[in-house]
């Protein structure tokens, strides 16, 4: 099957530290990856790179076989917002949105009207078990909710790929796990890819296969067996 | 020591036969390795013999044993005391990976290249694990998985922690070596 997105060869420095030293990684459609590490390994730094959020100093990405890294700003910014999808370690959900309204971003963004854009959010808040929480503020809800309205938001628009940066970084290993269990279900359902970084095992066991960064360079690839 | 206690448990929820309590024990404990006959019944013998079970019956019918169990006061003390005795941990599995990474460096073989495998091997049977728990019918199966799957979390830390050591423990390993030389 051929690669959905390909990073070759990348190379990313910030001042004189090295964070990519000719990293390559690729994802097929479909399929959830993990990329694992210690930190400061430069395994971030290679999800920005492949979601052209920061641009390598060298390598190319490729992305539905064109390349993405060298495209102007804008168009990197239209991508992010019309194809990826994201979940960060803290939702980064807007704070002053009630909860649907924080879902139906994206879609609103893309320019759908509101009461589409609604709808649409509104049913994810069934599928990602948070019923009768739509009205709420982000401050009032706990971590493992927060995170599953970052979820639900990175899904709404049906990106071909989610970046998930330690998407559970601040859950405890319940939550986290109810959180894998959903992205994987979610992500199965849509055909959505996923690349989720993470320097835990148990959050890298949920994918179809791991990628270890270390040093800024892909060590080792582990699948299932 | 751990299935005499599991099946005087089981017993104590209701007198039973052998071969009832072999389903229950494997339903429960016995996921990848059911338990034997001939282990239920020598286990039931010995448990009658040092008091803490005793045979209510025999009751005609098919199959090797129609005896009926039961859990005795002193079993029921007995399986009390067991239960609220916290275990020693155990860390039989990591003690062997040390003992590897320290015969890798003592003989000059590469202790980092053991490590990488034994990641890799670690983290493909958390994968395996993992998809297991997700088709998991029961809360049952699925803590028996998450105690595997921490477990071997824990392994995977301390490799990781002994790799960011590796020169420091080679250094270590080189300084011993040269004092066992006659």
């Amino acid at each position: 099957m051929t690669e959905l997105l390909t990073g070759r060869d990348l190379y990313k420095s910030f001042g004189l530290t090295e964070a990519l030293r000719g990293a390559c990684i690729g994802v097929r459609s479909g399929e959830i990856v993990a990329v694992m590490g210690p930190s400061g390994c430069g395994k971030s730094t290679l999800l920005h790179c492949l979601a052209g959020i920061l641009r390598p100093d060298a390598g190319e990405v490729h992305f539905a076989g064109q390349r993405i890294d060298h495209l102007p700003d804008l168009q990197r910014a239209r991508l992010r917002r019309t194809t990826f999808g994201f979940v960060f370690q803290f939702g980064q959900l807007v704070p002053e949105l009630p909860v649907i309204e924080n879902i139906a971003l994206p879609l609103r963004l893309a320019g759908q009207n509101r009461r589409t854009a609604v709808a649409a959010a509104d049913a994810w808040l069934h599928r990602l078990d948070l019923d009768g929480l739509g009205a709420r503020l982000p401050g009032e809800l706990s971590g493992g909710q927060g995170q599953r309205v970052a979820l639900a938001r990175a899904l709404v628009a049906n990106p071909r790929i989610v970046f998930a940066d330690e998407p559970t970084g601040s859950l405890d290993s319940f939550a986290a796990d109810q959180m894998m269990e959903l992205l994987v279900d979610a992500a199965r359902v849509q055909g959505t890819s996923v690349i989720v970084v993470t320097h835990e095992a148990r959050v890298a066991a949920h994918a179809d296969r791991t990628v270890l960064i270390r040093d800024g360079v892909h060590e080792l690839q582990v699948g299932a067996a | 020591m751990t299935v005499s206690y599991a099946l005087l448990a089981l017993l104590e929820g209701a007198a039973r036969h052998g071969y009832d309590l072999k389903q229950s024990y494997d339903r429960r404990f016995a996921a990848t390795k059911p338990i034997q006959f001939g282990q239920v019944y020598r286990t039931l013998a010995q448990l009658v013999r040092a008091g803490r079970a005793e045979v209510l019956g025999v009751e005609a019918g098919a199959g090797p044993d129609r005896k009926r169990y039961a859990i005795t006061a002193e079993g029921v003390t007995d399986l009390d005391a067991w239960l609220s005795e916290p275990e020693q941990p155990q860390p039989l599995l990591q003690s062997v990976l040390f003992t590897k990474v320290v015969l890798a460096l003592m003989s000059g073989r590469p202790a980092q290249r053991f490590l990488g495998a034994q990641r890799a091997t670690h983290l493909a049977a958390m994968k395996r694990l993992t998809r297991a728990r997700r088709s998991a019918s029961s809360t049952q199966d699925v803590l028996l998985a998450d105690f595997q799957l921490f477990h071997i979390e824990a392994d995977l830390r301390w490799i990781d922690h002994t790799e960011s050591r590796l020169a420091a423990l080679a250094e270590e390993v080189r300084d011993d070596r040269a004092a066992d030389r006659p």
